[in-house]
């Protein structure tokens, strides 16, 4: 099949179902790209802190106290999830499904996200119980440094969501929603990709090595 | 529109893929962690393969990173970061590693 020439831009996108919005979202979407990388980078050096702290506890409690591994796993879970979630989402939009499979998918999406950071944020005061706090060693210090960032992207992609959707109300699905919908979904696959790193390298890493 | 069907259908298969895919992995991680506990070096060589493979399964059905032509850019940029990345966590435990060796703490 003969590729048409308004799909030279693979990645996510708006397709040739939206000729206009779909050409003034590739370039931004580069862009975006940019500032996901710039913002990996940021993530790599606190992994890098973590890596060197596993083992300064200082007497604390450590991983084998701290880490909950079954509420990990739902995290995991509902986070991979929400990655599949607010792809349909861009499929809805790219192949102009009623507005309501949209917002369904992206409501979905946001529900899964909220529902993540409860179980985080419950893990962390539970941590917290333990003593396990940021100033008790190195290691927390670096723990709470790393994932928290992660919970905190999670959280702005979440009020993102809720201002998407404030807007989808108030102007309708123009060019420039759709535009911002594209970077939302490409957000949101890279926080899913920062926890797939974050299970593998803080929570089984720190009980391998701590 | 019966071409569009098609290629919404072949889209949202991709989706499915990279979500079992990922599912897949992510379930074998935690079974392997379960049932052969997480001490040893050559459980966790696996949990990290089991890792990047699952980085590349969502950067291919989720993110759409692929060696078609137009996706280089994207894919130079990934792997240029990647590189940055590398050199900086290789050089931060390389470094700091060495320094706890020479001053006995022990560390790495």
């Amino acid at each position: 099949m003969r590729r048409a020439p308004t799909q030279s831009y693979p990645g996510i996108n708006l397709g040739e179902g939206h000729a206009s919005a779909h050409k003034a979202t590739e370039v931004v979407t580069f862009g975006f790209w940019v500032f996901l990388m710039s913002d990996l980078v940021y993530f790599g050096l606190m992994f890098a802190i973590y890596i060197t702290m596993i083992d300064a506890q200082a007497g604390g409690p450590g991983p084998h106290e701290l880490f909950d591994l079954k509420s990990i796993f739902a995290q995991t879970l509902i986070l991979l999830t929400s990655s599949l979630t607010v792809g349909l989402a861009m499929l809805a939009l790219k192949y102009n499904l009623p507005r309501a499979r949209i917002v369904l998918w992206f409501g979905v999406t946001l529900v899964l996200g909220l529902s993540f950071l409860v179980l985080e944020i419950r893990d962390f005061l539970n941590m917290a119980a333990q003593g396990g706090i940021p100033q008790r060693s190195g290691f927390l210090s670096a723990f709470y440094g790393l994932v928290p960032l992660h919970g905190l992207h999670v959280a702005s992609g979440c009020l993102w969501l809720i201002v998407l959707g404030i807007q989808l109300r108030m102007f309708g699905l123009t060019d420039l929603l759709m535009s911002r919908m594209v970077r939302l979904a490409l957000f949101w696959h890279f926080l899913d990709l920062i926890w797939v790193g974050i299970i593998t390298i803080v929570y089984f890493g720190g009980l391998t090595y701590g | 529109m019966d071409r569009r069907a098609d290629l919404h259908k072949r889209e949202r298969r991709r989706y499915v893929i990279g979500y079992g895919g990922s599912l897949l992995l992510t379930l074998a991680v935690f079974l392997i962690a379960h049932r052969y506990g997480i001490e040893t070096k050559g459980v966790y060589l696996s949990i990290g393969l089991l890792g990047l493979a699952q980085l590349v399964v969502q950067l291919v059905y989720f993110l759409h990173i692929d060696r078609r032509r137009s996706s280089r850019e994207d894919l130079d940029l990934i792997l240029f970061s990647t590189l940055v990345l590398l050199i900086i966590i290789g050089g931060t435990v390389w470094i700091l590693g060495n320094l706890a060796i020479r001053m006995h703490l022990q560390m790495m």
